[in-house]
């Protein structure tokens, strides 16, 4: 099990510091997420893990008032260099969020929403296999394959989120973010998805938000503690679980603050 | 992935930004073209040009009843008396209409308030036509053939030898604001018809206030939901979004042909007008209601307050400042407000300045538009200035709310 | 005159309420002064009292007020009859009014030599005795009615209760209101159109593309019988609008978009106030600019072109409207585009999609409902308007399809055939209230379209 640890850093953090107008909430991040694996990001409510998720496909460009410092780098790419494209950036990072937000469009065309956006594919039947692949790979085949014309918000909010999920791989990405992803879900669901999150990871790097110990604990294989804006340890899940170096990881594993 | 596509799809989302600021900028400039033309247009209106007259009334004696006096021919014979050189009884009369009919009404407000100088020979401002007016603001095209002219050769040659002797000057125009209408342009203004919208607006607040506020009162807090309630509801929303022009044909047929009213009184205006505005205070007095936290309701109530007591003596006071400034913006909107006075007569051709709600008026809006169809060039200019009176009433009303709103506003 | 009676019978209501109330107050201390276990503030059993005093006599005095000029008509009319002089209808509509407006004042009456002195005098009499008999009635009730409910006065009457529910049965009397005047709109409309259409054919006037009213006025005048076939005005309505509603849909709705995705919000307050102003300004100052400016302007364009333009065409005259329109359009809009939740704005931008192509590919069609909704009421604001084009569009009918000729709307006849001296029953007057009908039929079906299309689809969200 320790060689499955090693696989290559895909991102690299350094000095990430960020700021919502004068208010900072994250103070000098370094951090790396490895290929293929699954990272979680733990910590109480508001010491900033969303915002570091939100930080690595750049979506706190949308808030004016966040200005983020310091440098990520995927494939050797600084992506806060003023030269990168943020939509193409974006391609290739998948998200899903935390409340289920399909379009209100067809089952279909959410899926293919992305594909067509980019232009990657340009025949009809290529697109049907390409929604029909993610779909599949999302564990949603089977009980939307006669539904893929309606609502996908006439899922249910399992079905939902796994739609989000297809949604997101359609586009290819190496990575995908999920902040908390089952937090709206009930425990079947939520079940099913950390099924799914363990399946994809052989394809996918997957960096994940979450408030519950135990999903980190039963998906990632790496896990960094954040608090109050600080990144206090990061490490192999099973060692910040059993045996965490810093006094406040311990009690917050333990329990005995969240 | 080619990146071809991301750089066409960057050019459409530049292309998509400008058609919006595009539209945005046109917006824009097209509120400083109507502003600027009408700004532009009225300047003519603030001035008057008027003649430096010296008056002979030295063959009037004292004692003559000073109403009796013939101020008219006074002014007339002081004014032929510039022009010696004049004899012809027709070209007399041509020369007499250079200066202004009302030139005789002046005098004698002047002789009426200064009778001492009953028997005196001074100098008194008489003001010119609007066709000698226009023409030494330099609106009269020489070069055309006389006959497409407001003003033949022989009467610019009298223009001119007046300015020549220096006695012609430009002032203020006081007329403008301080006079009723009247058919000569010259001496037009648009207070009477200020003064009629203020009356009409007044009438316009006493009804629809209370009523308004009342009703939301009593649908916000007091009414069961029932049929009723909605279809009153109902009722409320479908008569914010009648054209306004219907409610003058309601005002026509009901207050006037049915209940008798007479035309042209800013009551039935204000009557009008109020069914109008109703709607809106209505609805966002409820809006305010709404607004309010239920918690300050919570409290009274537990401290054994009545429903009608919370209502007045607690949600009220504290939903005011919003119930007052959209009762404001509604007013204003009434006050803009001219299709339905148009159907209840308040079109007449007023002059006196009304006093009451039931003095024959006019409003603002309505003088604009009865002044727009006048053929004399001179109410293009007073008809634009009219304009920039209406829209800064509006504004100051407008600020009001503003301000009223940024003062007292409390955020919940 | 009548002012002098108002405050008269306002000051008895007045008098007698503040009576009662000090009077069934006074009771009411004295069961506190006694010990007794008083079950409302005094303060509620003088109310009690004194609104019972007031408020049907008030009532008396409004219904009076409603029906003077037709009570006073009623009362003058037959001294007219049998005047010394004879008169044709015109001057005894102004002899009517002449009486009725110094009713009061019997010199004036016997001055005027309509009537004989001792007809005036009649006159006159007859009135005092009615004002002497209004007074008398509204202070009886106002006694009566306050003697009536203070014997419903003891210790343990719950007046607060009471008195609360008087105020809220006056106030759900106002809220009817809304509904007397839907209902007075309905009423009056139909009212004249069905006697319109006693005179005029309904298939002439729904159907007919001839729209010339001028009927005679006299039954010797030579000149046509009027025609009123409207189509030509709904063409021209809908030719107006139309120009109005491309200028201001595309205007409005890229406007909406700038604002609400892509304006920093320091530019957003610098502009939304632009259009806040455009709103604001009053349609008749449209009216002057589009007859004095535009108009003039559109037609040494087309003739620089070398077309016919009118002076008064429907380009100039829409054009103007669809500016005034523009922010119409653009905050309905706005409000709609704003309640599409952000997490669908960030889904799409998560996905690698342009603002552009996040507006146009998920916003704008996921508040597609609402911003139909903004237009049909956009359209129906324009299809009401009348200064604008009472002011810059053409009076005559015109049926065509050409922007550049002047056409004439719906409120543009209503107002000319209304404004001017007319007697009510011609057929001319009576053709503006069968439009006036037909505008608040159409304006309605276009607004309760709106509501049921945003109702229809509001449910994707919930």
């Amino acid at each position: 099990m320790n060689d499955q640890l090693n696989n290559k850093s895909l991102i690299q953090c350094s000095n990430v510091n960020v700021f919502y107008a004068d208010q900072q909430a994250l103070f000098d991040i370094n951090l790396d997420i490895r290929e293929n694996e699954v990272t979680s990001l733990i910590g109480p409510s508001g010491c900033g893990k969303s915002t570091f998720l939100r930080c690595i496909n750049r979506m706190n460009d949308v808030i004016d008032i966040c200005k983020v410092e310091g440098s990520i780098s995927i494939d050797n790419q600084n992506i806060y260099d003023p030269e990168v494209d943020v939509v193409e950036l974006r391609s290739r990072i998948g998200m899903v969020f935390q409340k289920p937000n399909p379009f209100p469009k067809s089952v279909y065309d959410n899926v293919a929403y992305g594909p067509k956006l980019h232009g990657r594919i340009l025949h009809q039947e290529d697109l049907d296999r390409k929604v029909e692949e993610s779909l599949e790979r999302a564990g949603l085949w089977s009980e939307v394959k006669d539904r893929l014309h309606e609502p996908g918000t006439s899922l249910s909010g399992g079905q939902q989120q796994r739609l989000c999920i297809a949604r997101a791989i359609a586009i290819d990405p190496s990575v995908i973010l999920m902040d908390e992803p089952c937090s709206a879900l009930d425990p079947i669901a939520t079940a099913k998805i950390e099924e799914l999150i363990d399946e994809l990871k052989s394809k996918y790097t997957i960096t994940i938000v979450t408030h519950s110990m135990q999903q980190a604990a039963r998906v990632s294989q790496r896990t960094a503690f954040f608090h109050l804006g600080k990144l206090i340890e990061v490490g192999d899940t099973e060692k910040i679980f059993r045996s965490p170096e810093h006094e406040q990881t311990e009690a917050y594993v333990t329990g005995r603050y969240g | 992935m080619s990146s071809n596509n991301f750089k066409k799809r960057h050019r459409a989302e530049k292309r998509f930004k400008a058609y919006g600021l595009i539209s945005l900028v046109t917006a824009a400039i097209m509120l400083i073209v109507i502003i600027g033309s009408m700004i532009y247009k009225s300047i003519p209106a603030f001035t008057n040009y008027t003649l430096d007259l010296e008056v002979n009334m030295v063959s009037q004696s004292l004692d003559t009843d000073i109403e009796e006096i013939n101020y008219r021919g006074i002014v007339r014979d002081s004014f032929f008396s510039l022009f010696p050189e004049v004899q012809d009884r027709s070209e007399k009369r041509k020369l007499s209409k250079l200066i202004s009919s009302s030139a005789g009404y002046s005098l004698r407000d002047f002789i009426i308030e200064n009778p001492t100088y009953g028997n005196k020979k001074f100098y008194f401002s008489v003001l010119f036509t609007d066709d000698s007016d226009l023409f030494y603001k330099g609106y009269v095209d020489v070069y055309l053939p006389e006959d497409e002219r407001r003003l033949d050769n022989q009467e610019i040659f009298w223009l001119t030898k007046l300015q020549s002797r220096g006695r012609v000057e430009s002032k203020i125009s006081r007329n403008l604001f301080l006079n009723g209408d009247s058919r000569e342009p010259e001496v037009a203004g648009f207070y009477g018809a200020t003064i009629g919208s203020l009356i009409t607006i007044f009438v316009t607040l006493v009804l629809s206030f209370p009523i308004g506020v009342i009703t939301a009162i009593y649908l916000e807090n007091f009414a069961i939901k029932n049929r009723i309630t909605d279809f009153i509801e109902v009722n409320i929303n479908n008569l914010a979004a009648v054209p306004s022009i219907i409610f003058g044909l309601l005002g026509l047929a009901v207050f006037i042909n049915f209940f008798g009213m007479p035309r042209s009184v800013p009551l039935v205006g204000g009557l009008v007008l109020s069914l109008m505005t109703l709607p809106t205070i209505i609805i966002t007095t409820r809006s305010s209601l709404q607004s309010v936290p239920p918690s300050i309701r919570e409290a009274a109530l537990a401290m054994g307050a009545s429903e009608m007591q919370v209502v007045f003596q607690h949600l009220l006071p504290a939903a005011l400042p919003g119930i007052f400034t959209g009762a404001i913006i509604g007013l204003a909107r009434a006050f803009g407000e001219s299709a339905p006075l148009l159907l209840i007569g308040m079109v007449a051709f007023i002059v006196d300045i009304p006093a009451s709600i039931n003095d024959p008026a006019t409003a603002l809006p309505v003088q604009i538009y009865l002044w727009a169809d006048s053929p004399e060039r001179a109410f293009v200019a007073k008809t634009s200035a009219a304009t920039l009176i209406l829209i800064g009433l509006l504004i100051v009303i407008n600020l009001v709310a503003v301000i009223l709103r940024k003062r007292y506003e409390v955020k919940w | 005159m009548i002012n002098t009676d108002l405050l008269i019978s306002l000051s008895l209501i007045i008098v007698s309420g503040l009576l009662s109330f000090s009077l069934a107050k006074g009771r009411a201390r004295l069961y506190l002064v006694n010990n007794e276990p008083l079950r409302s503030m005094p303060i509620y059993h003088g109310l009690y009292v004194s609104l019972w005093g007031m408020l049907p006599s008030l009532f008396l005095l409004f219904l009076f007020l409603l029906f003077k000029s037709n009570i006073l008509s009623a009362l003058v009319i037959p001294y007219i009859s049998d005047t010394t002089r004879e008169l044709g209808s015109d001057e005894i509509i102004y002899v009517k009014n002449f009486l009725i407006n110094n009713i009061s004042n019997l010199k004036t009456l016997i001055d005027s030599e309509f009537l004989t002195i001792d007809k005036a005098k009649s006159l006159s009499d007859k009135y005092s005795f009615g004002r002497i008999i209004l007074f008398s009635l509204i202070f009886i009730l106002s006694v009566i009615s306050s003697i009536a409910s203070f014997k419903s006065l003891s210790v343990r009457f719950d007046a607060r209760r009471k008195v609360e529910n008087i105020f809220q049965f006056i106030f759900f009397l106002f809220s009817t209101m809304a509904v007397l005047t839907t209902m007075g709109i309905i009423f009056s409309l139909i009212f004249e159109t069905l006697r319109f259409f006693s005179q005029v054919s309904f298939f002439e006037f729904v159907f007919g593309t001839h729209w010339s009213p001028q009927t005679a006025i006299r039954e010797d005048q030579v000149g046509s019988s009027g025609s009123f076939g409207a189509i030509p005005l709904f063409t021209g309505t809908l030719l107006i609008t139309s120009v109005a509603m491309l200028i201001a849909a595309p205007l409005g709705l890229y406007s909406a978009i700038f604002l609400s995705q892509y304006a920093k919000p320091r530019t957003r307050d610098l502009l939304k106030p632009i259009l806040e102003i455009l709103a604001g300004i009053p349609t008749v100052v449209y009216g002057f600019f589009a007859a004095l400016t535009v108009g003039p302007f559109v037609r040494s364009c087309g003739e620089y072109l070398g077309l016919t333009v009118a002076t008064e065409s429907a380009l100039a005259a829409g054009a103007v409207m669809g500016v005034m329109i523009i922010p119409y359009v653009s905050s309905l809009s706005d409000d709609v585009m704003s309640a599409v939740p952000v997490s669908l704005r960030d889904g799409s931008l998560a996905l690698g999609a342009t603002k552009a192509e996040t507006v146009s590919k998920v916003i704008f069609p996921a508040a597609l409902p609402g911003i139909v909704s903004a237009l049909l009421l956009a359209v129906s604001r324009a299809i009401g308007e009348t200064m604008i084009v009472v002011m810059a569009a053409g009076l005559a009918a015109n049926l065509t399809a050409n922007p550049l000729s002047a056409v004439t709307t719906v409120t543009v006849q209503i107002v000319t055939l209304l404004v001017g001296d007319q007697e009510f029953d011609s057929p001319k007057t009576l053709a503006a209230f069968a439009l006036g009908l037909m505008l608040f039929v159409i304006t309605l079906i276009l607004n309760i379209f709106a509501m049921i299309i945003v109702r229809k689809y509001r449910e994707r969200y919930e």
